[in-house]
């Protein structure tokens, strides 16, 4: 024997799962949203999508070598996740300089400084996304229209999302009725074809996404479910309500960030609870208070703010919904 | 579909390179070092003495207490030394070395291959002779036979569970078993009834084993009140709880023993050894252990003389690959990492596996990314980023509410981790502190 033996406690193998595998696998099921972003909003979707995964990996390795002078963990892949859903969350015309700054607030302030990978209780994306909608109102609502490479990326037609429609047109005491007439069918909304930001409209290739994930092992499928389904409850009952004040549930989970949401964004694992009970929970958190917002608050969309909420409830949950312990009631007669 | 337990569980490639491999009958090493503490529980007190002429199945050393096992001489010869010796744990212990001089037995034991199925002995006496033959569990824990065939007073069982999953990968000698030994085993089975005092038996195999399946479930026709169950391909299904839970549907309290809920669990390899033991008044001198690795030339199952080195046996499996980086004793879930190869095998060896160093390496530790996926393995239900963590910061109090002493260190949290966390290690540190902390609060 040539050797000396390795000694470590058990066990002595480990499933070929890793960190990086994973954050690959969700870039790969991010990739249909990102072909349909290309192809609805043309070279502003590119731009946009590069500039906005090169500031987050500049951004995570710069803290790391300059200000924490830590080892660089860019390899891991989170940080281009990152910058793929903060892509995905702002319009496909937003300025560069926007852009870095959504970058550098994600990473730099929602990552980094609660303690990099892990350790951040908001995910990262939205939190970039939510301040860049507060600082720059003006360019992050003017939503470029689906005209593909016809345009280029800053003198795209910008125009109204469906839910900005129907929001400032109830406003104006208009009915649903005749609103759903304004906006794209609903065939169209679930190929993408709308106004919005440049990752969330196409819900055909958010969910084909999701269901990879799934096959895959990456997420499962409670919160997804859970978003949609208590969103789906939600608007069903005030459809069934009130029709003509009141936009049909799938109208709702067709349009704005809902897909996106309920599929990328709130199934982030640093930032949702652990045990299948509490994802539940958390989820439907998600999907009620996404109504709320959507129906009675000031913005037409709030899908960023309830996942941002709900990721403040996450560490009740993950102290007060434990998984079933084996052997804790005895039903053995 | 099959049945398995519901909570949990992961399934870690097979590599059950050796299944189909029979059992070859290593020859006899020139010398054996036998340790004193091979089970559970007290070491046993030597009864020979450095220069006793010794003859194969005779006591050398004696069960000190309750919870401890007889020793026999696995070899005839001459007891050369009484000394500490390294064993599989790398510490040193007492153990008795004996230079081997051809393999004459003691009188007693009937060395026939002729199946004695006809059972003579009375309860009392089946347990008292598991006792003086020395048995223990040969699933890996070592426990002594005996006290798991004495139902306690106050308690009632009713079923007796073989456990014939062998659910860590690679390992292979409880399949080669009930292939090889399907009636002595069945016998075995029905000898350990008499002495529950119970009439049923089910025999659980994992469903990767179908020719074990149908071996057993065949021969079970002619043994009263013995069936077998085949189960969904599932680690741990051999742990205790997870078995009972599959095979019955009956959920074992949190603290409590399989008697609680009527039922007692013995492994294939102790059905066998108890056979041996009752109907040939053979002693626990040799077992069958599975030497395996992607490497190793001529893996194999071989029924070795306790006390054999180490070194030895993967001899004869070819000898240790260029590539070996490190040698388990046991199964790759929960087995122990060897520092040396020179070590003797005991009661509890179920297997050597040798594996490729670039396997032997643990991976790179990431940060948590909170995704849940150990407490999705977990098959008791418990958090183990959560206990690792609070054992990590010392907190102890909070990891004994959080229940970590249910912890079976069964290693699929670990296993399944992806940013490759040493829980089960945490694990393991805290367990041992809560539980050092609960005995003291109990004797103050």
């Amino acid at each position: 024997m040539n050797n000396i033996l390795n000694v470590s406690p058990s066990p002595h193998q480990q499933s070929s799962e890793t960190t990086r595998k994973l954050m690959f696998g969700v870039v790969i099921a991010l990739l249909p949203a990102l072909a349909a972003a290309v192809y609805y909003f043309g070279t502003g979707a590119i731009i946009v999508t590069l500039t906005s995964v090169l500031a987050c990996v500049a951004t995570e390795f710069l803290i790391q070598k300059y200000v924490l002078k830590t080892k660089t963990s860019i390899s891991d892949g989170s940080a281009v996740v990152t910058g793929l859903l903060l892509a995905f969350n702002v319009p496909s015309n937003l300025p560069l300089f926007i852009i870095v700054i959504g970058a550098v607030i994600s990473i730099g302030v929602a990552k980094m400084t609660f303690g990099g990978l892990g350790n951040n209780p908001f995910n990262p994306a939205l939190v970039g996304r939510v301040f860049l909608l507060i600082s720059f109102p003006v360019q992050m609502t003017s939503w470029p229209v689906p005209s593909g490479f016809k345009t280029g990326y800053t003198d795209a037609v910008t125009g109204a999302t469906p839910l900005g429609i129907i929001s400032e047109g109830v406003k104006n005491g208009e009915s649903i009725t005749a609103l759903m007439d304004k906006v794209p069918s609903h065939m169209q909304l679930f190929y993408g074809y709308m106004g919005g930001s440049m990752g969330e409209i196409a819900a055909a290739a958010l969910i084909l996404g999701g269901i990879f994930m799934i096959w895959k092992k990456i997420i499962t499928w409670h919160i997804p479910v859970a978003v949609l389904a208590s969103a789906a409850l939600f608007t069903g009952i005030l459809w069934m309500a009130d029709p003509t004040k009141y936009a049909d549930p799938l109208f709702h989970l067709l349009t704005g960030g809902m897909m996106l949401g309920a599929i990328f964004m709130a199934t982030d694992y640093v930032t949702s609870p652990m045990t299948p009970k509490g994802m539940i929970i958390y989820g439907t958190g998600i999907g009620v208070i996404t109504v709320l917002i959507r129906t009675w608050g000031a913005y037409p969309e709030g899908v960023s703010f309830a996942i941002l909420i709900m990721n403040a409830l996450v560490p009740l949950l993950n102290m007060y919904i434990k998984p079933r312990r084996f052997g804790k009631e005895v039903r053995n007669g | 579909m099959f049945k398995t337990f519901p909570k949990g569980g992961i399934h870690p490639p097979e590599n059950k390179i050796t299944a189909d491999k029979s059992v070859i009958v290593l020859p006899l090493p020139s010398t054996v070092t036998v340790p004193l503490n091979q089970h559970i529980g007290a070491p046993a007190t030597p009864v020979v003495e450095k220069g006793s002429a010794v003859k194969t199945g005779q006591l050398i050393a004696q069960a000190k207490g309750f919870v401890s096992a007889n020793i026999h001489s696995p070899v005839s010869g001459k007891v050369s030394k009484i000394e500490p010796v390294a064993d599989s744990t790398g510490y040193k212990q007492m153990s008795i070395i004996i230079d081997a001089e051809g393999d004459e037995w003691v009188e007693t034991t009937d060395r026939s291959a002729t199946l004695v199925k006809e059972i003579t002995m009375t309860r009392e006496q089946i347990v008292e002779r598991c006792r003086d033959c020395g048995l223990v569990g040969l699933g890996g824990a070592t426990f002594p036979t005996h006290i798991k065939m004495t139902v306690p007073s106050g308690k009632k069982c009713d079923m007796l569970i073989i456990n014939g999953v062998e659910c860590e990968p690679y390992l292979t000698s409880d399949h080669r078993l009930m292939i090889e030994k399907g009636p002595e085993v069945l016998t075995g089975v029905t000898i350990i009834m008499k002495a529950l005092g119970v009439t049923q038996a089910v025999i659980g195999i994992e469903a990767n084993k179908p020719d074990a399946i149908s071996t057993l479930a065949g021969l079970s026709k002619e043994f009263a009140g013995i069936s077998v169950v085949a189960l969904k391909v599932k680690y741990p299904q051999g742990g205790e709880k997870q078995l009972i839970k599959a095979c019955t549907g009956r959920e074992v309290p949190s603290g409590g023993l399989p008697l609680d809920v009527g039922v007692v669990v013995q492994n294939v390899g102790t059905a066998f050894a108890v056979y041996e033991a009752v109907q040939k008044n053979k002693p626990l001198i040799e077992r069958v252990v599975t030497v395996t690795g992607k490497s190793v030339s001529r893996p194999g199952n071989f029924l070795v003389r306790i006390g054999t080195p180490v070194t030895t046996l993967i001899e004869a499996a070819g000898g240790i690959p260029d590539d070996t980086g490190k040698v388990v004793n046991g199964g790759p879930m929960m087995g122990k990492a060897l520092a040396l190869t020179d070590v003797p095998v005991t009661k509890g060896t179920s297997g050597i596996i040798l594996f490729p160093e670039p396997e032997s390496r643990r991976e790179e530790m990431m940060p948590c990314i909170r995704c849940g996926k150990c407490s999705s393995a977990c098959a008791m239900g418990l958090e183990p980023w959560l206990l690792s963590v609070l054992s990590e910061r010392a907190m102890f109090e909070k990891a004994e509410t959080e229940k970590i002493t249910d912890c079976m260190e069964c290693g699929a949290c670990a296993y399944t981790c992806p940013a490759k966390r040493p829980l089960l290690d945490y694990i393991r540190l805290g367990k041992t502190t809560v539980i050092k902390m609960v005995r003291e609060r109990i004797t103050k």
